[in-house]
């Protein structure tokens, strides 16, 4: 009962995002607002087990979704603000020194790898080819690997991010 | 006036590292370098094409007062978080099914995942 509950009232403020500025009861229409609690509760009801997979809910603490807006809008964008502009350097000159290295991060839960995984990929010149289910470690394919670092057998997380240490950001949301 | 130079700054921001992101692909070896200049420079460049957007729905909407700038400019932002989780995502499922079949990425200097899969 508590995980519909839960899909279905985040479904619902993700459709009352959606339709903001439709009508004159508050921002929203009234009959967007009847159809919004029916689609939300059809949304719950089919992917209620999806969406709520592990036991424990770390997720639902409001703090912790403070810090993923403060974490996407702050320390993520200026590290690929930053990636960019390597790339587009590396676009232009055409110096790349590619491989696959491999990262030990130590998180542990499920959406702390995706979290990690996806924002390794997203900030260039790092793409997380593959993951070891056992240990969590993930495969990173990196443009430029400096001279001699190769021979490291696992590269810290703190090689890939130069400004801020996105590993520990992501453990304090997600773990 | 002040929101028509900063929408015409993010579009051109925005262009630039789209403009770049194409010429990766053309530019780039292999599978895996190809990817990092298609998926990532352009979801950079989306970003401030996207903020343009944003700007410009912001401006009317405090203009006109009219809701439907409010959700042209919600509307662009959901957009954006979709496009930036399924980029990377499918980046992810590119690379590692090129990996899975064998492209080995070339040239390197080292390949790690190889040692794991052997």
């Amino acid at each position: 009962m508590i995980p519909f509950i839960a899909t279905a009232l985040v479904a619902f403020v993700l459709y009352l995002i959606l339709t903001a500025g439709s009508g004159s009861f508050g921002l929203w229409s009234p009959v967007e607002l009847g159809m919004g609690v029916l689609v939300s509760c059809v949304t719950a009801a089919i992917s209620r087990s999806f969406f709520i997979s592990d036991t424990g809910y770390r997720m639902a603490n409001p703090l912790r979704w403070v810090r993923f807006a403060v974490y996407i809008c702050v320390p993520f964008f200026l590290e690929m603000a930053r990636a960019n502009l390597d790339v587009a350097y590396r676009v232009i000159t055409g110096n790349i020194r590619p491989g696959i290295v491999r990262i030990a991060p130590g998180l542990k839960t499920d959406f702390g790898v995706l979290m990690l995984a996806n924002s390794i990929t997203l900030t260039p010149g790092t793409l997380t080819v593959g993951v070891d289910e056992a240990t969590n470690d993930l495969f990173v394919h990196m443009i430029h690997i400096g001279m001699g670092d190769e021979k490291k057998e696992i590269f810290e997380s703190a090689d890939l991010f130069s400004i801020f240490p996105l590993t520990d950001w992501i453990r304090r949301i997600a773990e | 006036m002040i929101a028509d130079l900063l929408i015409l700054a993010c579009v051109g921001i925005g262009l630039l590292f789209n403009t770049l992101g194409i010429i990766g692909i053309l530019r780039f070896p292999d599978v895996y370098t190809r990817l990092h200049a298609e998926t990532k420079t352009t979801t950079f460049g989306t970003i401030f094409l996207a903020a343009a957007v944003v700007v410009y729905g912001v401006s009317r909407l405090l203009e006109s007062g009219d809701g439907q700038y409010l959700t042209l400019s919600v509307h662009t932002v959901v957009a954006l978080l979709a496009l930036a989780v399924t980029n990377a995502t499918g980046a992810h499922a590119i690379a590692r099914a090129a990996h899975r079949s064998g492209q080995a990425p070339s040239p390197a200097v080292i390949d790690r995942y190889l040692e794991e899969e052997a």
